[in-house]
């Protein structure tokens, strides 16, 4: 068997957000560093981030400081983050968004030439820097070009990791191909930081690019780490609904932080209808003090519009089961009623476009139409909140890929923040570990069994159509696995994740190695089966209902399952689910969230 | 039921060369371009090479020739082409093919490596720095690039071979954003004028005319990074100022 060899410190894969930001922080401190990814530089998810990055400045709004991010980001996550990791997000963001100023991204500015910053839900204050709403092509951008400036950085681009290596339990290597050829990769390391994101491919609508099929995760599992949280699926309540073509396609919660309004086809802003318990009182209850607000009225309270996303799409979801969906089967979200076009055009400029040139809907003039899109995954690779340090020694990650932040619920924001300070953190935790375990060798026998495994898809004569398979899986977990999940529903998807592993299988491969998207599909179906899997186990187990996690039969939360998360295990080959208590907060913090912070 | 349908003539080669397929897609609502890119390589060839990623027009990954035209594949509606007869969809001409619809964009990423990096002047006290939303604005338009290539495929001086002596387009583009942005200190007229070639572009404009981002890359980009560099290298009189004051050149 033929592949090409490569040394590096540490190896991370995925150049997102949190990858570049890991690449260039291990770099940084001496590490050399192999930066693998699966498309080009500079297209991966973060470039699709449109919002902003959460940040506490406190350049629009003095009142706001780093207590009031955390407790913001606890209670957005229904209690459920780990307390360190929110307390290290509040306290660091704030830094890392103004060392990418220096690094030359241009944020839009207040009127005293600062960073200014936005109104999104769940924050109380307005705390997101941005641009107009193409803030995560500002970061990715800003950091491919500081990185590839960096001289310690090789760039694998358009490269999939499919296995690693290990001697004893900790990490030596990690093995894959380069679509171009298709010819083999080898890489030896120390340290592996996985900074893959998301596993929105799962489902058929989704806001997801086609890299999103759960890679990290289930290449961590497979190595014997941790996952944690994996029920917590975030559903944004705010896709496209139509044109089919776009279903599924974000709009910006900016378009609600900019004063976009919800009502539902009775031409209700139903929101006011749908304030949970944990913040009645914080929020507008009336259109007159939303006006208020809108106008700059700081006596004045949030509109409901600005609540957590899992409140805000379970209350669409509510409005179109209930018959007052619009006719596409989403509800109103209109801005051009509370906003001047000039304002529109000049915050909102992609989203203009977006659906002036797919959907032939001028946002300046009328309401969009929209609804939940699985969006983002608050659960993933247990870590060490200090340095990213998965269960297995060695291994790393960071951003979505990772757990623990976000808890039940993240959000808007708090991804670019997070892949920002924990991205860091990751390099500089899987730095000094290879430094420490420097001398670890990769064992290369391993690698014809990998190669073997890699090539299985070619070898199927009467295989599976991976795409066909691929369509069934997306279309069984939209259906059982959803928005809104019950105990029956969760069992039917058990039993059709059995049957589609058969399939996947025999999913098969025809032509050559050479940049070929069916060979690719079988290899991310294993991966996609994994985290669905996983998905689907630990919401079976979780009998309450909590931040993006909805449980008809088990409609509230319970002060029982308040007190630990479920962390998925490979034992063998079967999946188990276990409970972990929850990290016991200091009493200092526990006051922050229980009183606030005025 | 009758399902409308229309015919797609795709390119189906590498380097060497190939051939163009024809297939029958069926249409639905919106449907854009790489959706019956897609439908094809699900349905009816699986190894159908084509790169995407965000499909809103965010990333820039599926660019292409569409009815002759370099277009995103995942922003041209099927209902904006004339579908009385096959719609031919390429990869980009001026960069070599690796396979069906994806080219071999390399050179670019090499190209960006040689822009010596954005260098800040002194943050006020707090470690930070001021600047206001106009001087913002003038950078943030070349910011929206969103590195889809088209306008380095539309290139005269990029299509004749001239890869080696000229940045192209996007580049200057980026250029122009470090030279203009309000923060930077760095200068880099010399190496606009002697190692990308600003000189060999000859304002035709065709990158401006495919930019799905809206940038004026001639107007607002190119042509005043040329004026800096004649005013600089040409001008006399401009000349005689700066050696006088010897300006903002930290090369000196």
């Amino acid at each position: 068997m033929n592949y090409q060899t490569f040394e590096h410190d540490v190896i991370v894969i995925g150049a997102g957000g949190a990858g570049l930001r890991a690449a260039i922080e291990a770099a940084t401190q001496g590490a050399t560093v192999g930066l693998v990814c699966k498309s080009l530089l500079g297209k991966a998810h973060t470039v699709m981030a449109e919002g902003g990055v959460a940040a506490a400045l406190g350049n629009v709004d003095l009142r706001d400081n780093w207590q009031v991010h955390f407790r913001d980001t606890m209670r957005g996550g229904k209690m459920l983050n780990n307390w360190r990791m929110a307390q290290i997000h509040a306290q660091e963001s704030p830094a890392r968004v103004n060392e990418l100023e220096a690094w030359g991204a241009v944020f839009d500015r207040t009127k005293e030439g600062k960073i200014l910053q936005r109104n999104f839900g769940g924050h109380q204050f307005p705390r997101l820097a941005h641009v107009g709403d193409r803030t995560g092509l500002e970061i990715i951008r800003t950091l491919q070009d500081h990185a590839v400036h960096q001289k310690n950085i090789e760039v694998f681009m358009e490269c999939t990791i499919t296995h690693f290596l290990k001697e004893g339990n900790k990490i030596c290597g990690a093995f894959g191909y380069r679509r171009v050829t298709g010819e083999f990769l080898f890489f030896k390391t120390k340290a592996i930081i996985l900074a893959t994101g998301g596993i929105g491919k799962s489902f058929r609508i989704n806001s997801n690019s086609w890299e999103y099929t759960g890679d990290g995760q289930a290449l961590a599992y497979k190595a014997g780490a941790d996952l944690m949280d994996m029920e917590f699926v975030q559903f944004h309540p705010t896709g496209m609904v139509w044109p089919l073509s776009v279903k599924g396609t974000l709009v910006t919660e900016g378009v609600r932080g900019e004063g976009g309004i919800l009502k539902n086809s009775k031409g209700e802003r139903f929101m006011f209808r749908y304030v949970p318990p944990m913040f009645k009182g914080e929020f507008a209850e009336t259109e007159e003090e939303a006006k208020r607000w809108l106008a700059g009225d700081k006596s004045a309270r949030r509109p409901p519009e600005l609540l957590t996303r899992d409140v805000v799409a379970k209350a669409i979801n509510a409005e179109v089961k209930a018959g007052r969906g619009s006719p596409h089967g989403g509800v109103f979200l209109d801005i051009a009623s509370q906003r001047d076009v000039e304002t529109i055009r000049k915050k909102l400029p992609s989203m203009y476009h977006q659906f002036k040139e797919l959907a032939n809907v001028d946002i300046t003039k009328e309401p969009m139409e929209i609804g939940p899109t699985c969006h983002y995954i608050m659960g993933g690779i247990r870590v060490d909140a200090e340095t990213g340090a998965a269960t297995v020694p060695g291994l790393f990650a960071a951003g979505e890929v990772a757990a623990g932040l976000h808890g039940a619920n993240r959000l808007g924001g708090n991804s670019l923040s997070d892949l920002l300070v924990f991205g860091r953190r990751a390099g500089l935790g899987a730095a000094q570990y290879a430094k420490e375990n420097s001398s670890i060798k990769a064992d290369t026998k391993q690698l014809d069994t990998c190669a073997t495994e890699l090539l299985k898809p070619f070898n199927q004569k009467n295989g599976e159509n991976p795409y066909e398979v691929m369509d069934q899986l997306q279309k069984m977990m939209d259906a059982h696995v959803g928005i809104v999940r019950e105990e029956k529903e969760l069992q039917k998807a058990i039993d059709s994740l059995a049957q589609l592993k058969s399939k996947v299988k025999n999913v098969k491969a025809a032509g050559d190695r050479t940049y070929n998207p069916g060979w690719q599909t079988c290899l991310d179906l294993e991966n996609m089966l994994i985290v669905s899997e996983a998905i689907t186990r630990a919401a079976m187990e979780r009998k309450e209902s909590r931040g993006g996690h909805t449980r008809i039969d088990y409609p509230e939360s319970s002060a029982e399952y308040a007190k630990f998360n479920f962390v998925l295990r490979k034992k063998g080959e079967e999946m188990r689910v276990e409970k972990e208590p929850l990290p016991k907060m200091p009493a200092a913090l526990e006051i922050l969230i229980k009183e606030g912070t005025t | 039921m009758s399902e409308k349908t229309a015919k797609i003539k795709v390119f189906r080669g590498d380097e060497k060369g190939g051939e163009y397929k024809e297939y029958d897609v069926p249409l639905f609502e919106g449907m854009v371009v790489l959706d019956a890119i897609h439908h094809i390589q699900a349905t009816a060839d699986n190894t159908l090479a084509v790169r995407w990623n965000c499909k809103a027009g965010k990333c820039g990954s599926c660019g292409g020739e569409i009815n002759g035209k370099p277009r995103l594949m995942c922003m041209t509606r099927m209902d904006t082409l004339p579908l009385d007869k096959p719609i031919t969809v390429e990869p980009m001409k001026t960069f070599p093919v690796i396979k069906d619809l994806v080219c071999d964009v390399s050179w670019n990423f090499e190209i960006n490596k040689k822009i010596p990096p954005f260098k800040p002047k002194a943050p006020l006290a707090d470690g930070t720095w001021r600047f206001s939303q106009e001087d913002a604005d003038r950078v943030q338009e070349f910011r929206k690039c969103i590195e889809c290539f088209l306008c380095q495929n539309v290139c005269h001086v990029l299509r004749n071979h001239k890869k080696e002596e000229f940045a192209g387009p996007r580049f200057l583009v980026r250029l122009a954003s470090l030279e203009m942005h309000p923060l930077d200190v760095e200068d880099r007229l010399s190496l606009i004028k002697e190692a990308f070639h600003i000189g060999l572009c000859n304002i035709t404009k065709c990158c401006t005319e495919v930019c799905p981002e809206h940038i004026t890359i001639t107007d607002n980009a190119i042509i005043p990074l040329k004026e800096r560099v004649v005013s600089r290298f040409y001008d006399p009189i401009a000349k005689f100022w700066q050696k006088l004051f010897a300006k903002n050149d930290v090369t000196k």
